[in-house]
């Protein structure tokens, strides 16, 4: 017998959906306070080998011991109850309550009166243990996602959980909350908690992890390998079975006449807070302009202004010479402006249609897909095949329902839809998050593509490599204004952290040359 | 190892219950849910039958007897399974779009009304001939109850009213609206019922063709069921295979998804009530016209309602909506024929019952578990 007992052990584990094999006898040690990182392809079945530990599914076959012990469970609770708990990629909070409601949500204790001071109070020693600061008596709706996911990790932590389960945490984070998240995991294993990591970011993947185990089409190509004699590359061609460029060739842009022009937007957000402050921008034909920005600063508004989905209070949004403020998403969607909005499965998708009726939600209107009245099932199908094929949807079939595909899966089928429709204009935000470093590289080609094609592109990101690499033009937006505008060959990242931080183009210039 | 286990704890492992979510419901489920449903309800009714006393299956061959044992009773069934038909019809439109319109008892109502302005007021004189009156009665029915059903649909779509409490407060007003007419403008007599009708306003009945196809001879069922089975048709389409339908369901599973796609929700919300409520109206026009020939207080025993069961039982699939309305129609019948009354109804609502509870097996798998 071994001196020291892994956390966990799961040994041959096979996993199948109508269709799919997901996990195909797949072995996966967690050490005792390590942090182990999941990798792998979109559909690769990394949250399926999560989920069968978590007590979600139960695997055909296989075993799994917790601390040495054979266990198998029949549902998250006995899950729990071993001392392992999970953070799903999609949350499962109860928006109208607060947090600490959602914390204590479903506990055996206590069971009648709730004494809910004492309750905050408890929570709160626990947030001061491990720095997840969250006020306990907010409702989860007034919650940013980074802080609705610490409410998820209390909630795992106050029921005891010495293994935690993390599905893409950083996938939602803004860069200044991965760092602090980064500084709790270390908080956490230091106090004995054994940690499974899911990501797609190789370099927070290498910073973070002790080891890797790296799936393909369901099985693993790499088993705790360590991640000290290891490198990005290495790590991406085991996913993905090749080599992989991680930025693209950009051929010189050749920028056409304005395409998209804002003027001086302003709008609200959900809460009634003024979100955009006059923004002004505008787009050539055949250019990319990236806004970069951390996130929550205006983004998802002005990208909703854009695409007619919310109301400005004033302003202009110019397609073509022609005004679209205030008028429709059918309009938008009628002068051909292509939408990847930011939340897939709240906005972009219908999670109970199947795939191919998702693929039709832009083009459902006009022939061929639909005549006077009907819709032609034909062309529906033969279309969305192709499309599957094309955008690389790991699916059993069409007719799957959405929110059983895998998140990177999703987000590929609403990039399908969305450039299938010939885009003169595309508003994507965030189109490459939550996405393998493969399918990644793909949608960095389909965006250089259209743009060689002569569409005008804004794209959304808080990835500023992504942003430096893509984008023909930069603007930095902060607090619902435009910090500056520059181009990437002439600026650094450090003068674009200054302006995502609120400084602007002028005040830094005029500092840096004052110095000259 | 498993054998190991099962050593290790004795030969006696307990077992217990447990549901596990399900992830996908294969096609099937949701019939055999539903035909099961019916199936334990009425095995929990023969249960308090003879708990009552009295004889199961005795009551269950009286009931069925009643209901379908000859032509003459299975014609009765389907003149009432008629206007369930097209309430029930009503219902599953609504319901497609998670819009809980529980008004069709207030849209049968208006409905009913509507047809007899045509002849009351009367909009048409009596000698207008039959199709032309019909039709206009059938135009009056559908556009009264399409406006019941606007007035909750608009609140909602607007103002984000609660359909449930609107659309079920509209029933009580409709419901006095008829009884102020038949007690005052159009009460015969100091009745509290209309003249009947002139025979052009009466449907069409399978007794009216006896002279040439003797078998019809006392056959009451009326032209009603084919505008029943028109209209299921019709629904089907545009639920499956119209553009519409498709923004329909987009709308009932995910609204922002919707307003993403360009759908104008107030609108469809709007007039998915309205064809509701028109459907429901239809029915009003269908029974007064095909088997009351008057206006009267009492014209429904609670149809609206009955549709509400009919479209959950039948998973709001609008041929299942046909079928389940002949079973109902069967045991409203019956409830009139047997003794006492109250065993059909009994089982509509144990039905009812069970088919909500069943809705969990569509949602979990249940396991037998070792502990
Ligand atoms: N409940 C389910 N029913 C049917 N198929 C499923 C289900 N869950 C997952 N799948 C399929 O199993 C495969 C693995 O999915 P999984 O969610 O584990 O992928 P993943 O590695 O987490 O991918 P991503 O990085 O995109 O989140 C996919 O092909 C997916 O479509
Ligand atoms: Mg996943």
């Amino acid at each position: 017998m071994p001196q020291i007992v892994n956390a966990v052990e799961m040994r041959g584990i096979v996993k199948r959906f109508p269709g799919v094999l997901a996990n195909d006898h797949v072995d996966f040690d967690l050490c005792q306070g390590e942090v182990h990182a999941l990798l792998g392809e979109n559909g690769a079945g990394k949250s399926t080998l999560m989920n069968v530990l978590a007590g979600l599914y139960k695997p055909e076959e296989g075993a799994i011991s917790v601390e040495g012990k054979r266990v198998s469970f029949n549902s998250p609770r006995d899950a729990i109850a071993a001392g392992l708990g999970m953070v799903h990629q999609h949350f499962m909070l109860v928006p109208s309550q607060t947090v600490t409601e959602n914390i204590i949500l479903g506990l055996e204790a206590p069971r009648f009166v709730l004494n809910m001071a004492e309750l905050d109070k408890k929570i709160l020693a626990l947030q001061e243990q491990y720095g997840l600061r969250v006020d306990p008596k907010a409702k989860i709706w007034q919650l940013s996602v980074g802080e609705q996911q610490r409410v998820e990790i209390l909630k795992m932590l106050y029921r005891g959980a010495r293994v935690l389960i993390l599905d893409e945490p950083t996938a939602v984070l803004t860069p200044q909350e991965i760092k602090e998240f980064i500084a709790t995991l270390k908080g956490m294993v230091a106090s004995g908690h054994s940690i499974v990591f899911i990501s797609h970011k190789l370099d927070e993947v290498l910073a973070i992890a002790n080891r890797v185990t790296v799936l393909r089409h369901g099985r693993a190509t790499a088993s705790g390998v360590s991640t000290a004699g290891t490198t990005k590359r290495k790590l991406a061609e085991l996913m993905v079975g090749r080599d992989v460029i991680f930025f693209l060739e950009k051929p010189p842009a050749t920028p056409g006449p304005v395409v998209l022009d804002l003027q001086d937007l302003k709008a609200e957000n959900d809460r009634g807070l003024q979100a955009l402050k006059g923004v002004s921008l505008q787009v050539r034909a055949g250019e990319i302009l990236g806004i970069a920005g951390v996130a929550g600063n205006g983004q998802s508004e002005l990208a909703q202004v854009i695409t007619g989905m919310r109301k400005a209070l004033s302003g202009h949004v110019r397609v073509n010479g022609e005004d679209v403020v205030n008028r429709s998403p059918r309009v938008a969607i009628n002068r051909q402006v292509a939408h990847v909005p930011e939340d897939r499965n709240g906005v972009g998708s219908a999670p109970s249609l199947s795939l191919a009726e998702n693929l039709i939600m832009k083009s459902y209107r006009k022939a061929p897909v639909g005549s006077r009245l009907a819709l032609n099932r034909s062309v529906i199908r033969k279309q969305a095949e192709e499309l599957k094929t094309a955008f690389d949807i790991a699916a059993p079939n069409i007719d799957v329902q959405a929110r059983l595909l895998s998140g990177g899966n999703l987000q590929k089928a609403i990039l399908a839809r969305e450039m299938s429709a010939e885009p003169k204009i595309i508003v994507a935000v965030q189109p490459t998050r939550g996405l393998d470093v493969g399918a990644i590289e793909a949608v960095q080609r389909v965006l250089l593509d259209e743009r060689a094609r002569g569409t005008a592109i804004l794209l959304f990101s808080e990835e500023l490599e992504e942003v430096m690499a893509l984008s023909d033009r930069i603007a930095v937006i902060y607090e619902g204004q435009i910090m500056g505008e520059v181009k990437p060959e002439e600026t650094t990242l450090e003068q674009i952290g200054l302006m995502m931080a609120g400084q602007r183009l002028e005040n830094i210039r005029g500092e840096t040359d004052g110095h000259e | 190892m498993a054998t190991n286990d099962t050593l290790a704890k004795g030969f006696r492992p307990t077992y217990s219950l447990r549901l596990e979510r399900r992830l996908t419901t294969p096609k099937w489920l949701p019939v055999a849910t539903s035909v099961g449903a019916v199936v334990v309800a009425l095995i929990v009714g023969a249960l308090l039958i003879y708990l009552g006393g009295g004889h199961p299956l005795a009551a269950y061959q009286h009931i069925l007897e009643a209901a379908f044992g000859s032509v003459g009773v299975f014609n009765d069934t389907l003149v009432k399974a008629t206007p369930l038909i097209l309430v029930g019809l009503a219902c599953a439109l609504a319901f497609r779009m998670r819009l809980w319109n529980i008004g069709a008892e207030g849209q049968f109502f208006m409905g009913a009304w509507g047809a007899s302005a045509v002849v009351l007021l009367p909009l048409l004189p009596a000698t207008t001939p039959k199709p032309l009156m019909l039709l206009a009665m059938a135009l009056a029915g559908f556009l009264c109850g399409a406006l019941w059903g606007f007035i909750p649909g608009y609140l909602k779509a607007k103002l984000n009213v609660n359909e449930v409490v609107t659309t079920l407060m509209m029933n009580y007003i409709a419901t006095s609206w008829v009884l102020f007419w038949v007690f005052g403008a159009w009460s015969e007599g100091g009745f509290q019922m209309s003249r009947m009708f002139p025979r052009t306003a009466w449907m069409p009945r399978l007794l009216d063709y006896a002279k040439s196809i003797p078998a019809f001879g006392g056959l009451t069922l009326h032209g009603g069921i084919l505008l029943g089975l028109i209209a299921a048709t019709i629904v089907w389409f545009i639920v499956s295979r119209s553009k519409w339908g498709y923004e329909i369901r987009l709308i009932g599973d995910n609204p922002r998804a919707a307003h993403y796609a360009g759908i104008n929700i107030v609108r469809n919300t709007v007039l998915v009530m309205m064809l509701s409520g028109g459907l429901a109206g239809l029915a009003g026009m269908s029974e007064i016209s095909g088997v009351v020939h008057r206006l009267q207080g009492a014209i429904s025993p609670g149809y609206g309602f009955t549709g509400i069961i009919v479209a959950w039982l039948a998973k709001l699939n609008p041929f299942a909506v046909v079928l389940v309305s002949v079973l109902f129609g069967g045991l409203i019948l019956a409830g009139r024929e047997i003794q006492p009354s109250g065993i059909p109804r009994m089982l509509q609502g144990i039905i009812l019952f069970c088919v909500i509870a069943s809705d969990v097996l569509l949602r979990y798998r249940v396991r037998l578990v070792r502990s």
